[in-house]
């Protein structure tokens, strides 16, 4: 289901209501192209769009976008859509960034085709203004949200800080619990947590030994090739049928070292890159785990301030103050606040309910296609080998009559 | 771990003068029955079997053979057994070496002598050593028995390959194992004795192996049981001669370091004939010769260099199978855990694919090992070689030294004969003669009459080591030809297999995890 081709994006299809056309979008990141120069150069890449989505004015769209763009994407729908699974996007790189090798770049075209895609074709995600706009306004307006969203999100709503704020400091740090940090203790969920921790552990481990066998293969087709030459040369000097015996099984490597070198590139494309989308989408899911605990805590330290303003507003009921109204208005905000921060906790468990299943599903597939893919690799290059060889035995048989 | 070893190696390729008998260093595999033993973690660059060559033993006339091998070897050691991949023929251990005489005799009747070193024991006494026992079994008359055994040490070993060289020269004489004592420091002693065992016995059964070598009184001397190795006569003639002592006998001239004067004229007309006007009184004039020769050093080098990418490429091999088999475990790791945690039917069916993932990699990765093990036999059919050039070059500056011998002879002969023409033509202008000077011409003359022996005697020296480096040559071609033949075949049929098998392996899984892609 996940794209892996350029050029051809899932059709994801709403239900069909018998009044309406059933709704798709496809995206497809293409053309990667350096632009500018030095330390400021950077990748720019073809988005198109083709949807029917009526939040979309026509059928199709193509933007330029580069990758910060895309981080943006996932940051805006991180903060909104807690308790989603955010599809991952690939590592910043710090090094490779200057080099810009063709490899890297065709990789991380793929990465961003598929993280657009996944959003695409996700319930919730496919109708976010953030995706709207990322896949249809122009170079400049995308340039101006980005740099808008340091501002935007970092900075809380005035009035919830400052009632914190009246709670705090009329309670001491101990009663709100400071040293005791306040989690979730289903144990159901604990085991949900300690789960997906456990699976990035494993999964990093395979995805580096993975990384580690593209290497091997590079080093061996290397190898081969180099011997093949030497072989080569030791044919030359030795003329005759032996020479001519060397010479073949020399040309022989050098073939086989190029079907190592392609089935090392297929490797990392196909086995290695899949492993390494898997461990970034379990990081993912731990900054969902992140945000549930701190929406739980933040209820439960609205529900402390809640009771202490209850315990406040009755010590000001029983001495008649004049600050009694106002410390009722505040009390009645602080249910509203509480209510909202519990309804958040509730829908981010729900979706994340949701989330598992739909995660779990998706990566049964990812991963088997991976292996398949590995698997078929393996049994190629195996293969040529094998007939590689034993294509010379006749040479070599004519040699020793 | 390479790359010392390198060092080691490159070490052996500079050691190119005759003096320096340094072989490269033998050392035993450990046996590949220990399934996941690495192959290559003996120290050494060089990880040697006696190998036992199939295609070779098949040829061989007699069936006998290897029921004769299997009573010899003394089970007190274990031996590396070579197997095949396409191991169809002969099963029981093969332990004889390549003995091209015996399949290349026309005889029905075939030599045989078999000789096996076991049993390293401390000799007590003051200046304590190591002795060897070497088991001798043989068919030929020459020896006193057919089956004995004697105890040697090391440094008779050295002193057998010392009185071949002077017996030998032209002969490609194999080159007997190093004195490595840098390494024997370092190893462990079993280990040690060990490795020195295996390298005692492969050069033993390669002088066996020799035609010409196999029949010499020196190796005998050396096999039978006897009160101490005889000495073969090695004066020089030449300089003997000169001496004025009276031999009949043609003996080889000493490897130098006797007689002062003599090296001091030789000395004197190699750099006369480098950097000299005047034409050498004899030259080199043996184009077939040159031209082999000139081949030989062409094919050492590149032998070289092959060899040295051999080493890279089971180098890498070695390291694929290895991450191959990592990967297989952190997967298996993975299976265990996602078993564990599994709700629902969905995640079993791919837990079970994950661990088919995690099986055929680990299986590719004993095959990676299996199919290293087996390379690494093969392609040591190339650092063999090596040693062969080593031997060659010998063999070459046995016939150089050999040639500047008579070349010197002549020139002392014609420097003799002008200071009797000089004395002569002086001594003329006096009347009635000069006594002490017709005494002086008188000297040279007899001077002259030995020189001209030890001219003679110098030349039918030069000339037999010219044939020598003949037959050799020609000897070596042909086995040089089907040694690597062979050891191609092998090769070639080695990667053919574990190919074919790995291939079997990941079709299965490819086979069982289509269903993901329809499902994609």
């Amino acid at each position: 289901m996940i794209n892996t081709e350029s050029g051809s994006g899932p059709l994801v299809q709403s239900p069909r209501s018998p009044s309406s056309q059933s709704q798709y979008i496809a995206v497809s990141v293409l053309d990667p192209a350096k632009m500018g120069n030095g330390v400021q150069a950077y990748i720019s890449y073809k988005v198109i769009t083709r949807t029917n989505f009526p939040e979309y004015d026509g059928p199709e769209k193509i933007v330029i976008r580069r990758y910060s763009d895309f981080v943006w994407l996932r940051d805006r729908l991180f903060e909104k859509y807690k308790g989603v699974f955010i599809p991952p996007v690939p590592e910043k790189s710090t090094v490779e960034k200057f080099r810009f090798s063709a490899e890297f770049i065709e990789m991380r075209r793929k990465a961003l085709d598929v993280f657009v895609n996944r959003v695409a074709s996700h319930q919730e995600l496919q109708h976010s203004e953030d995706l709207r706009i990322f896949l249809t306004v122009d170079e400049q307006t995308m340039e101006r949200a980005r740099s808008q969203e340091t501002g935007i999100f970092k900075k809380k709503p005035a009035d919830l800080m400052q009632i914190f704020k009246d709670v705090q400091s009329k309670v001491s740090d101990v009663v709100l619990g400071k040293e005791k940090p306040v989690e979730e203790s289903s144990p159901e969920y604990e085991k949900l947590k300690n789960y997906v921790f456990q699976l990035e552990d494993h999964l990093a481990e395979a995805q580096k030994h993975a990384y580690r066998l593209v290497k091997r293969h590079r080093e061996l087709g290397q190898s081969l090739s180099d011997f093949g030459k030497a072989v080569k040369l030791l044919g030359e000097c030795e003329g005759n049928a032996l020479g001519k015996a060397f010479s073949e099984l020399g040309a022989k490597s050098e073939i086989l070292s190029v079907h190592l070198q392609k089935e090392a590139q297929n490797l990392l494309m196909n086995f290695e890159e899949p492993l390494k989308d898997y461990v970034r989408s379990v990081q993912s899911i731990k900054a969902t785990i992140a945000e549930r605990a701190n929406a739980f805590r933040q209820h439960c330290e609205l529900a402390e301030a809640i009771k202490f303003k209850e315990i406040d507003m009755n010590k000001l009921r029983l001495t008649r103050s004049d600050k009694l109204y106002d410390a009722e208005h505040e009390y009645e905000e602080l249910k509203a606040e509480g209510a909202e921060a519990w309804r958040r906790f509730e829908k981010i468990v729900k979706l994340m309910n949701e989330e598992i299943v739909r995660f779990q599903e998706q990566k049964t597939v990812d991963l088997g296609v991976a292996f398949h893919e590995f698997a078929l690799g393996q049994a190629q290059l195996a293969n040529s080998i094998a007939s590689a060889w034993r294509s010379l035995l006749p040479k070599l048989e004519a040699c020793s009559s | 771990m390479m790359g010392s070893d390198n060092q080691g190696y490159q070490e052996a390729r500079l050691y190119t003068t005759k003096d320096q008998m340094s072989a490269t260093l033998l050392h035993d595999e450990p046996s590949p029955s220990k399934s996941f033993q690495d192959p290559l973690s003996s120290s050494s660059p060089f990880v040697e079997i006696p190998t036992s060559d199939h295609l070779h033993a098949n040829k061989n006339p007699n069936p006998s053979h290897s029921s004769i091998n299997s009573i010899l070897e003394p089970p007190s050691y274990a031996e590396a057994v070579f197997q095949s991949f396409d191991l169809d023929s002969v099963d029981s251990p093969d332990i004889s070496t390549l003995d091209h005489s015996a399949s290349a005799s026309p005889k029905s009747f075939s030599t045989i002598l078999k000789i096996s070193v076991s049993d390293p024991k401390r000799e007590p006494g003051a200046t304590s050593y190591f002795s060897y026992l070497i088991t001798t079994f043989t068919n030929m008359p020459e020896f006193t028995g057919t089956e004995f055994n004697v105890r040697r040490r090391f440094r008779d070993v050295v002193a057998l390959s010392d009185r071949l060289a002077e017996s030998y020269r032209g002969f490609f004489i194999p080159l007997r194992p190093d004195k490595s004592v840098v390494e024997s420091q370092v190893m462990q002693k079993n280990e040690f004795l060990e490795q020195r065992r295996a390298a005692l016995e492969k050069y033993l059964r390669r002088l066996a192996a020799h035609p010409v070598l196999k029949n010499s009184e020196e190796l005998r001397a050396f096999l039978e049981p006897s009160d101490g190795i005889q000495l073969s006569r090695t004066s020089d003639a030449a300089s003997t001669m000169l001496d004025g002592a009276d031999t009949t006998e043609v003996s080889q001239p000493a490897k130098g370091g006797r007689d002062f004067l003599w090296m001091f004229k030789e000395l004197k007309q190699s750099v006369a004939n480098d950097w000299g006007g005047a034409k050498p009184p004899l030259v080199e004039d043996d184009k077939e010769f040159l031209d082999k020769k000139e081949k030989m050093q062409d094919f050492e080098q590149q032998l070289i260099n092959v060899s040295q990418q051999a080493e890279s490429l089971v180098k890498a091999q070695q390291d694929i199978g290895e991450t191959m088999g990592q990967l297989g475990l952190a997967f298996v790791k993975l299976t265990k855990f996602e078993t564990e945690e599994v709700a629902q039917d969905s995640q079993r069916a791919h837990a079970a694919d994950m661990k088919n993932v995690a099986t055929a990699a680990v299986k590719a990765s004993r095959l990676y090992r299996e199919l290293n093990a087996q390379t690494v036999k093969h392609l040591d059919k190339l650092h063999e070689y090596l040693g062969v050039m080593l031997a060659v070059n010998n063999a070459f500056a046995d016939r150089s030294s050999a040639f500047l011998t008579v070349q010197t002879l002549l020139s002392e002969l014609s420097s003799l004969h002008s200071r009797i023409e000089k004395l002569e033509a002086a001594s003329s202008k006096i009347f009635g003669g000069d006594r002490s000077r017709i005494r002086k011409i008188e000297e040279l003359r007899e001077n002259i009459r030995i020189t001209e022996n030890a001219k003679s005697s110098a030349a039918r020296e030069y000339e037999r080591i010219k044939e020598n480096n003949k037959t050799e040559l020609e000897r070596l071609e042909k086995e040089k030809h089907d040694d690597f033949v062979n050891m191609l075949k092998g090769f070639v049929v080695n990667q053919a297999g574990y190919a074919e098998k790995m291939a079997n392996v990941w079709e299965t899984v490819a086979e069982e995890t289509s269903a993901y892609i329809r499902k994609s």
